[in-house]
């Protein structure tokens, strides 16, 4: 890859040179309005990209008062980090931060063993039916959402769930399932299938094989699914706020659009310190794991 | 070997638990709602039979067709951006920026990562009018335009909504399809480069047609997302002024919780799942036909 992507850039710089001798007038305005148009969409996507977030920052720290009398692009003359001591009292970020860490890692934990489990069977192990339910579980990536969520509240209402948290881990594990499944069936496949006879024939058992032989086999397919259903379970808004009975259970999203509700249209400061609290606290997560991130949306998932 | 791979204890250890949960809360609750739809009311205020009175009443509802139109004009609007933006990005990561680009798709995914409601809180702040006009206003203030209400007609809050979504899902589309034009063979390309081919031709003849099924891929993807909207616009504008950017979601969640009325509320999931089911079966078959064809 690297040899061949070296060899095209000689080759175009040679036709390039070859142009500019010719023609070196104008081979330089080209590559020089060549340049400032890349620069220029370079310096626009800087812009939008950076500039709501050092906007949000700047006008957490201003005061209620800069807020009314001055225009909002500003930047604040006095650093108020007060904002940050109530935003973090007044709208529960630390048990919102906490019932979204359990709710997440729990869902992504169980719907991962589970998950990698089924798959492991479908597509490795031998028995009559399996392309039927491998097919009948996919299905379920055709169910909204919504067409669930009305009948699993009286589920759960009538088996005494609601008041904890376990009715938006069990929802978000069924849904979360078909996706897993039909990804994690995908790696498995990917595996040569002489490396689960060579177990069998060393003498493993089924539970050997799959846990020490398929599962760090596929690890980074587990990873990459793992990844998506993290971060889409941590930004769901619609399960969390439907299974949601009482402050004190609420997750980060939710707990920031009732902070809104109730303080957004008076409490300026606090609204973006708590915007900026949860914004920034993923900022330092996703530094560290984005390279992760990249890899696996560039390897494994996309090309089977 | 048959006994490692066909143990029925083991197939049952390792399906039961996906099957039980998979059956519970999805194919059990479809059913479910499927009877909801011929009841009103709910659980509080009690079930009474009705009958097909639910879907004659999602026929005369005036706010069904605002909706659904909405819908489908969000939906449409947001997938041809993200796949058109989405897909200018990956080319410029690829072919201008090339192994520098590792910092700029770096940053342009970073929102894709961020809560909803986080995003749009930001944004119903970036387009604000009061306290102060917001940055938006400022900025067209400063090239001598007049300041825009954003948040008082359907048309201007359109226009938010879709920005906001752009901004927060775009990078994850640049990225999906740079990951389909590094699939492209370098060879491919360096000849069509020998024989000629530069630039816009290039692209035209060589890197488009090539990478047409993740673009397939992504565009069916972003639809059925898109069509299924309901945190971002909640949190920034609750589908107003009155339900004039409501989508179906939305207007299901409100009928269902707000009004009480969970018959009614089955019955727009419905219509929702049969909305998302056709233009997946529409779009898939057109590209499908298109790939075919060439």
């Amino acid at each position: 890859m690297a040899i061949s992507s070296g060899r095209v850039e000689s080759a175009v710089s040679t036709r390039r040179a070859r142009v500019t001798q010719a023609r070196p007038g104008r081979a330089r305005t080209v590559q020089l309005s060549r340049k400032t148009l890349t620069r220029a969409i370079i310096g626009i996507i800087l812009v939008v990209e950076i500039y709501p977030l050092f906007w949000l920052l700047t006008s957490s720290l201003k005061t209620q008062n800069a807020f009314v009398s001055q225009p909002l692009w500003t930047i604040p003359s006095k650093l108020d980090f007060g904002n940050y001591a109530s935003a973090w009292t007044t709208a529960h970020i630390p048990s919102d931060v906490i019932n979204s860490l359990i709710v997440t890692v729990s869902s992504v934990v169980i719907i991962l063993l589970l998950g990698a489990g089924a798959a492991f069977a479908l597509e490795v192990l031998v028995f009559k039916g399996r392309g039927g339910i491998l097919f009948f579980l996919v299905g379920g990536l055709m169910v909204p959402a919504q067409l669930v969520l009305l009948p699993l509240f009286e589920i759960y209402f009538k088996l005494g769930l609601n008041n904890t948290l376990l009715p938006m881990i069990i929802t978000y594990v069924g849904q979360g399932l078909p996706l897993t499944v039909f990804l994690m069936a995908t790696y498995f496949r990917s595996v040569p299938r002489e490396l689960f006879e060579a177990c069998a024939i060393d003498g493993g058992g089924t539970y050997r094989c799959f846990f020490s032989v398929a599962l760090p086999l596929v690890r980074n397919g587990i990873f990459t699914v793992g990844m998506l259903i993290f971060f889409s379970v941590f930004n769901d808004l619609l399960v969390a706020l439907t299974f949601n009975s009482k402050p004190s259970l609420s997750t980060i999203q939710v707990g920031l659009l009732n902070f809104n509700g109730q303080y957004g249209s008076v409490a300026y400061g606090p609204l973006f310190a708590a915007i900026s609290i949860v914004i920034f606290a993923l900022l330092i997560l996703y530094l560290f794991i984005n390279k992760q991130i990249m890899r696996g949306l560039t390897s494994g998932a996309v090309k089977g | 070997m048959r006994q490692v791979f066909g143990n029925r204890r083991a197939i049952a250890f390792f399906l039961a638990p996906a099957l039980l949960v998979y059956i519970g809360v999805i194919v059990v609750p479809v059913g479910w709602s499927l009877v909801y739809s011929v009841f009103t009311g709910s659980p509080a205020s009690g079930f009474a039979f009705a009958g097909l009175k639910n879907f004659r009443a999602l026929f005369a509802d005036p706010t069904i067709p605002q909706t659904l139109w909405f819908t489908v004009k969000y939906a449409t609007v947001l997938t041809v951006g993200q796949i058109v933006i989405g897909y200018s990005l990956a080319l410029l990561f690829k072919f201008v920026l090339r192994r520098s680009s590792t910092f700029i798709r770096t940053l342009v995914f970073f929102p894709v990562v961020l809560p909803t409601v986080a995003i749009a809180l930001l944004f119903a702040q970036l387009f604000a009018v009061t306290p102060q006009a917001g940055p938006v206003d400022s900025i067209i203030q400063l090239f001598g335009g007049h300041p825009v209400d954003w948040f008082v007609s359907g048309s201007h809050a359109f226009v938010v909504i879709i920005a906001m979504d752009m901004w927060r899902s775009v990078g994850l589309f640049a990225v999906i399809l740079y990951v389909g034009l590094l699939d492209i063979p370098e060879e491919v390309i360096e000849s069509a480069r020998i024989d000629g081919a530069s630039g816009f031709s290039l692209l035209r003849r060589i890197i488009l047609p090539m990478s047409r099924p993740i673009v397939a891929a992504a565009t069916i993807f972003a639809l059925n997302a898109d069509l299924k909207v309901f945190d971002s616009i909640l949190a920034l504008n609750n589908g107003g002024p009155g339900t004039a950017t409501t989508p179906l979601n939305l207007y299901m969640f409100q009928e269902s919780f707000n009004y009480d009325n969970w018959g009614y509320g089955s019955t727009i999931a419905l219509l929702i799942t049969g909305l998302s089911l056709v233009v997946t079966v529409v779009v898939f078959r057109s590209l499908r036909r298109d790939i075919t064809k060439d």
